[in-house]
């Protein structure tokens, strides 16, 4: 009955952590005024805000239903897909534009979004 | 036997990686499924085997686990940080910079990590890397000193990573 209890009550601390910073990324995502800057809220949701509501998913599996090892991976998975969403974001604010100027790179020429070949010259002018 | 140890297994790694998913997807520990997924990462990696021309040689499990942990621990403390700048600091008291870091990590899959790293952690997302792979762009999104930011994540991942894969 004890660890019962327990864990309710840890559950509803994991939940309650998870909601907070889901609302904090909810604000951050209002609140910041240029395209890069919002960039960064969304990658905290993704992950303090869903790992705390599936450690509370995975509590209450081992405790009140089934045990349930799904969490774990859709944490793995989370965290592998993230930062590419993220990698593509902005990566298309560097081709609008929306975004301060670039600094040169240390050892190259130039980043590699904005290296278009010959080819396709025409087609990323005529777009911007 | 070395060769055929090579052909059956040519990514040991990704073998026990799909074994292991596939026990989690299934939700439960039985022989049969063990079995089963343990066929199914020695099948998978000999079908896509050419698709991995160069693979890492050397993973260190250990340090990778510890590698691991320093993150999950620098994603909760970043959080705090990174949520109390939002709540309580102004748009035009923040400071969004983009910050160049050289790159020492020359395999692919060591700077895939270290991109995924940066963007995990809040305040920093990787957003492109220079058309020869020699040094990664990055957006903070309140950094006053910029090289205080790049040696950070030089001196935390990079140097960790280094290790990891070389």
């Amino acid at each position: 009955m004890t660890l019962q209890i327990i864990a309710t009550y840890a559950i509803a601390i994991s939940l309650l952590i998870g909601t907070i910073f889901t609302l904090v990324a909810g604000i951050g995502l209002l609140k910041l005024n240029t395209a890069m800057s919002r960039l960064h809220a969304p990658t905290k949701a993704g992950t303090v805000g869903i790992g705390a509501f599936l450690i509370a998913s995975m509590i209450h599996s081992w405790t009140f239903a089934d045990q349930s090892f799904h969490e774990l991976l859709i944490m793995g998975f989370l965290f592998v897909t993230a930062p590419v969403s993220a990698n593509f974001m902005a990566k298309v604010n560097i081709h609008r534009g929306a975004c301060d100027p670039l600094p040169a790179p240390t050892n190259d020429d130039m980043w590699s979004t904005l290296n278009v070949p010959e080819a396709d010259l025409e087609i990323s002018e005529t777009e911007t | 036997m070395r060769k055929l140890f090579r052909w059956l297994l040519p990514h040991p790694a990704l073998t026990i990686l799909l074994a292991i998913v596939w026990t989690l997807l299934q939700n439960e520990v039985s022989a049969g499924m063990v079995v089963f997924g343990v066929i199914l990462g020695i099948i998978i990696p000999i079908m896509t085997a050419r698709w991995w021309p160069d693979r890492p040689q050397s993973l260190r499990a250990g340090k990778m686990l510890a590698y691991c942990a320093l993150v999950m621990w620098d994603i909760i403390v970043a959080n705090v940080q990174v949520a109390w700048i939002v709540l309580t600091k102004r748009n035009a008291d923040m400071r969004p910079n983009w910050v160049v870091i050289p790159l020492d990590l020359r395999s692919p899959e060591a700077i895939t990590i270290l991109a995924g790293t940066i963007t995990l952690t809040p305040g920093t997302v990787s957003a492109d890397l220079s058309d020869e792979g020699h040094s990664l762009l990055v957006h903070a999104l309140d950094a006053d000193d910029t090289d205080a930011v790049r040696d950070e994540i030089k001196d935390r991942y990079e140097r960790r990573l280094k290790e990891i894969f070389e």
